[in-house]
């Protein structure tokens, strides 16, 4: 899945089967974020094959290595929304719990949508 | 300016140095603030961009990559909105990449089951064989696909990859019509009751060879004893049959992906915008204010008291700006309106079709982003 060349391998290119933009786009946004790339890039070369082409130069470090860690990042930063969210929805749950028992302590009924 | 400094070759040496600094690590106001936000002009927005490039302000000074320590301090989710189908969130500090990678596999890889296969006994109804099996693929049914494997190709259906589903109605002659809803799909914990016809007539010892291969209820798993499988909503018109006319069907439901098809889709849909920013650049007052609040259709703004009989107008709603741009159109009030999104404070929705709740839907597309990265990692190493 990498075209590179031997001597050099601080460029090459990254073929990846079954994937598209959903993961190309990111990989691309974390790669672009790192400082040893020079250039990143990706592109489809044909819509009805699911495959994406990602290409990545670096300033000396190999590609493959710098492509790993941009995923790596990409994966704590998952990591890190999802822990994030699940905070958050727990939160609302507990104070929209608090907020219908006093509702119904008013008696009233519309606890839901009550702002 | 090099040449001019020679010129004046006589007078104090003046050099770059001396001018007043450019504070370093910050950007200037109006770079940071074409980085952060969509200006909507009267014509057309601009600085849609995101800037990525971790080098793109290095020239002055400024680191623009995002660490990931940095991510984790700025990342921050509010629920707006939060019901057994829908939920409403701000997802605040992350990129429009990364956040329409989410909306992208919510639509379109997260697991459901569905109706994949019908096998029909009878069928005497005005509606074709073809027309309502598709009709019975889109019927959302509500079941945790987690708790199955994919079929693939050469699987046999069991009770760890398919669901099956029995119907049949019939419309007896002299009484009205009748209508076919979903509630008719009755769950068949064991599997299909249709006998294949190849064994059916040969030797009668064993049992009769079915279309399933399910080695145990899926009765005994205690997720369904909870909840038994049916589909989500029990009114959903499947056909129609008038007297004398009759359906008779077996469907096997499977579990799928809305890249493959959207009767897979978890989601009837899920959609993100920016935050918009309604800023007016100077007063406006009286006439004027009351102007700007008649002239927006969804009510942005509002008029305050500022005393001596004076009114002022104020931004109430930015929330509910729906960025029609009529508050700039007309002489001036691009002068006196700004219209701005926030680039990275997306309000994100996602509507459940029913099969899991919405919040559990957003998670599993966060743990399907993962596992992308992680095969990838994987096949590099
Ligand atoms: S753009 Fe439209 S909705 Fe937004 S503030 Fe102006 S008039 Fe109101």
């Amino acid at each position: 899945m990498e075209h590179g060349s031997f001597t050099d391998n601080s460029a090459a290119t990254f073929s990846l089967t079954d994937e598209d933009h959903t993961l190309a786009n990111s990989v691309r946004f974390t790669l672009n974020q790192d400082p040893r790339v020079t250039f990143c890039g990706y592109s489809i070369p044909h819509p009805s094959e699911a495959r994406v082409n990602i290409r990545v130069q670096t300033t000396g470090d190999p590609a493959s290595e710098v492509l790993k860690d941009a995923c790596q990042d990409l994966m704590l930063m998952c990591r890190h929304v999802r822990s994030t969210f699940d905070k958050a929805v727990e939160d609302f749950k507990a104070s929209n719990a608090v907020k219908a028992m006093k509702i119904d302590s008013n008696d009233s009924s519309d606890s839901e949508e009550s702002e | 300016m090099a040449e001019q400094g020679e010129g004046r070759g006589e007078e104090t040496k003046f050099s770059v140095w001396d001018l007043p600094d450019v504070p370093m690590g910050q950007l200037p106001p109006h770079l940071e603030l074409q980085r952060t936000r969509v200006f909507c002009n009267k014509d057309a927005p601009i600085h849609t961009e995101s800037i990525q490039y971790s080098g793109a302000y290095s020239s002055i000074g400024v680191d623009n990559s995002v660490q990931l320590d940095n991510f984790c301090k700025n990342f921050r989710v509010e629920v707006i909105r939060l019901n057994e189908d829908d939920i409403e969130f701000d997802m605040i500090g992350i990129d429009a990449a990364i956040a329409n990678s989410f909306r992208r596999i919510l639509l379109a890889e997260v697991p459901t089951m569905a109706i994949e296969k019908v096998l029909f006994a009878n069928n005497t109804s005005v509606v074709q064989d073809e027309v309502l099996a598709h009709r019975l693929g889109l019927v959302p049914i509500s079941v945790d696909p987690r708790l199955f494997d994919y079929m693939s190709e050469n699987d046999q259906p069991n009770e760890k990859n398919a669901i099956v589903f029995k119907l049949h109605v019939k419309c007896e002659r002299g009484s009205p019509r009748i209508t076919v809803k979903s509630d008719e799909l009755k769950w068949l914990p064991n599997g299909s009751e249709l006998v294949k016809e190849s064994t059916a007539n040969s030797d009668s010892s064993s049992k009769p060879e079915t279309y399933t291969y399910f080695s145990s209820s899926q009765e005994s798993v205690p997720e369904f004893v909870k909840n038994p499988i049916a589909p989500k909503y029990p009114d959903i018109i499947l056909a129609k049959l008038g007297p004398g006319q009759e359906i008779e069907l077996e469907a096997h439901a499977v579990k799928g992906i809305g890249k493959t098809h959207a009767k897979w889709s978890p989601v009837a849909t899920a959609w993100y915008r920016m935050l918009p920013e309604v800023i007016l650049l100077e007063d406006v007052e009286d006439e004027l204010a009351e102007e700007l609040k008649s002239k927006c259709p969804v009510n942005v703004f509002d008029i305050e008291d500022i005393g001596k009989g004076k009114k002022r107008a104020t931004v109430a709603r930015p929330r509910s700006c729906t960025l029609c741009r009529e508050c700039i159109r007309g002489d001036d009030w691009e002068k006196r309106v700004a219209l701005r999104r926030v680039k990275n404070h997306f309000i994100f929705t996602i509507e459940s079709t029913g099969a899991l709740p919405p919040e559990v839907l957003f998670t599993e597309a966060v743990k399907i982003l993962e596992g992308k990265c992680e095969r990838v990692i994987t096949e590099l190493s």
